[in-house]
């Protein structure tokens, strides 16, 4: 691993999946407590239309995508804030056309042929130095958002309507929240790829949730855990020549296994002893 | 002292009546069960006290102001709250979202807010588990640390929903005399949807089923409430007690009312 450090590359990507682990650390813990794993797919596949759209018109890449996938966002947020029980059909519609729109505006892109697959499983060896900054800078302003809302953001998604009632502005927090996640997803997918962004959006927060006591503690061992995640995946696909994002996301899945059996083991001994 | 006031209430709900003409005075000292039938308004009406539905027609005043304002003098124990059990969250934790406060924005987690819960879970026994996880207590524990997060901000009006539902028969009784206590300084109302369990120590009875009846000491003995709540034969109130043990309470009819 040091020797690949060499590398400017490797070590853009070891940044790249650093970062990313920290930002989905942090969003992840809100996506699996909110249980909004299903609206957070439906971001991360509805974004490939953004990124179709930002090829066709020539826009840079980043800004493109996150109006895009802000807008879809937003859609989803206000149906499954007010018609909960309709959302996930919804979510699944807007889900396929975002990404049907996205393939049909590459294909009508001329003379350009973009990788796919680079998208599907991410291409974290290519993150460029300006991507890097951007991401950092996201990762700031989240964190302070994270902070100053803290209590509000631990009432809503705790107890929804005892914080409706003591004046938390419930519905503006919802918005803000999945605001926030298109952010985040629209950020990831460089590093692992719009297929596995929920893997790591969601594994590391479900891995530490039963042992975590707080929102805090849970975001800071989601962001530790994904981490270790990031740099163990990335060694063993510069090692073995094997796609990084898939790599991570195998990783990911085998702790995610391992620990389900642990819990299982767990419960059996308290059981009996 | 009058804390709600509920005056010629209307509800619907997609241009279907939910609650009609609904009148209510809790006062001080007042200990008030509220049942009826699923689906007859009881959610709806706890619901309109709260503040998070708005009346088409009618007032709801708690302490003489609108359910907004006067959202830290109710203390809510809501019924469900959270099925997750794994959420990452300690008791402590729990309670010290009473303290969340509109006007208050910053700094919300004082030591003082913290002494305050820890008061608050000692007042329900509960300080032993403060820093436990809320998914790891027993049902029965875990509505004395909700109690406890309703307690925090010393309300007037202390409304349950449910509140017995995942406590065992012996636990009721405990449970019930726990709310007697609190009584003293607060009204209390409690919803409940299991029409069998209503304890000795609730004072009177509200029915609701679109109108409200309201049964106090003095209707089972004379009707003094008749004029004010006249009931037709269709507006019969449809809920029965049935009660084992001593003592049984028998509450008028509300057909009897009307001669």
């Amino acid at each position: 691993m040091i020797e690949a450090l060499q590398f400017d590359f490797m070590r853009n990507a070891l940044a790249a999946g650093l970062l990313a682990s920290v930002i989905c650390g942090i969003m992840g813990t809100f996506v699996v407590v909110n249980r909004i794993v299903f609206l957070s797919g439906g971001i991360a596949h509805a974004a490939y239309g953004g990124i179709g759209l930002a090829f066709y018109f020539n826009w840079p890449y980043l800004p493109g995508t996150i109006g895009f996938s802000l807008f879809a966002a937003m859609v989803m947020a206000a149906i499954s804030y007010s018609v909960k029980h309709r959302a996930d059909t919804i979510i699944g519609v807007i889900w396929a056309l975002g990404m049907a729109f996205g393939i049909i505006l590459i294909d009508l892109t001329p003379g350009y042929n973009v990788d796919l697959m680079s998208y599907l499983f991410g291409s974290i060896l290519t993150v460029p130095r300006s991507d890097l900054l951007l991401m950092t800078i996201v990762g700031v302003i989240m964190t302070i958002l994270v902070v100053y809302y803290y209590q509000d953001l631990l009432a809503m998604s705790y107890d929804e309507e005892f914080a409706q009632i003591r004046g938390v502005p419930v519905k503006k927090l919802y918005f803000d929240l999945i605001g926030m996640l298109a952010i985040t997803i629209v950020m990831v997918i460089q590093v692992v790829g719009l297929i596995l962004v929920i893997a790591l959006l969601t594994i590391p927060p479900f891995i530490v949730e039963k042992y975590a006591n707080s929102l805090v503690q849970m975001m800071v061992a989601s962001s530790f855990l994904g981490a270790a995640f990031t740099i163990t995946g990335l060694w063993l696909s510069y090692h073995y020549n094997l796609t990084s994002g898939a790599s991570i996301i195998l990783v990911s899945g085998i702790v995610f296994l391992i620990s389900l059996v642990a819990d299982k083991i767990r419960a059996i001994s308290i059981k009996k002893g | 002292m009058t804390i709600l006031e509920i005056e010629n209430l209307d509800f619907s709900y997609n241009g279907e009546a939910v609650l009609q003409d609904v009148n209510l005075t809790v006062r001080q000292k007042d200990f008030v069960a509220i049942i009826g039938p699923n689906g007859g308004g009881k959610t709806t009406l706890l619901k309109l006290v709260l503040g998070l539905l708005t009346p088409a027609k009618g007032t709801v005043r708690v302490d003489g102001k609108s359910p907004q304002e006067a959202s830290s003098c109710i203390g809510y124990v809501p019924q469900n709250v959270h099925t997750n059990h794994s959420f990452p969250i300690t008791a402590i934790d729990v309670v010290l979202m009473g303290s969340l406060d509109p006007n208050k924005r910053l700094p919300r987690r004082s030591a003082i807010n913290r002494r305050d819960a820890l008061a608050a879970l000692e007042r329900m026994e509960m300080d032993a588990h403060a820093e436990k996880k809320i998914g790891v207590l027993s049902g029965g524990q875990r509505q004395r640390v909700f109690i406890a997060r309703a307690l925090m901000t010393q309300p007037k009006l202390l409304l349950l929903d449910e509140p017995t539902a995942s406590i065992d028969t012996k636990g009721q009784e405990d449970f019930y005399r726990l709310l007697e206590e609190l009584n003293q300084d607060a009204a209390v109302l409690v919803v409940s949807h299991d029409l069998l369990v209503i304890s000795r120590y609730v004072k009177s009875v509200a029915c609701v089923n679109k109108k409200l009846h309201y049964h106090d000491q003095a209707e089972i003995t004379g009707d003094m409430l008749e004029t004010m709540y006249p009931c037709t034969v269709e507006e019969v109130c449809p809920v029965e007690l049935v009660a084992h043990g001593l003592p049984h309470r028998v509450l008028a009819d509300h057909e009897r009312k009307r001669r």
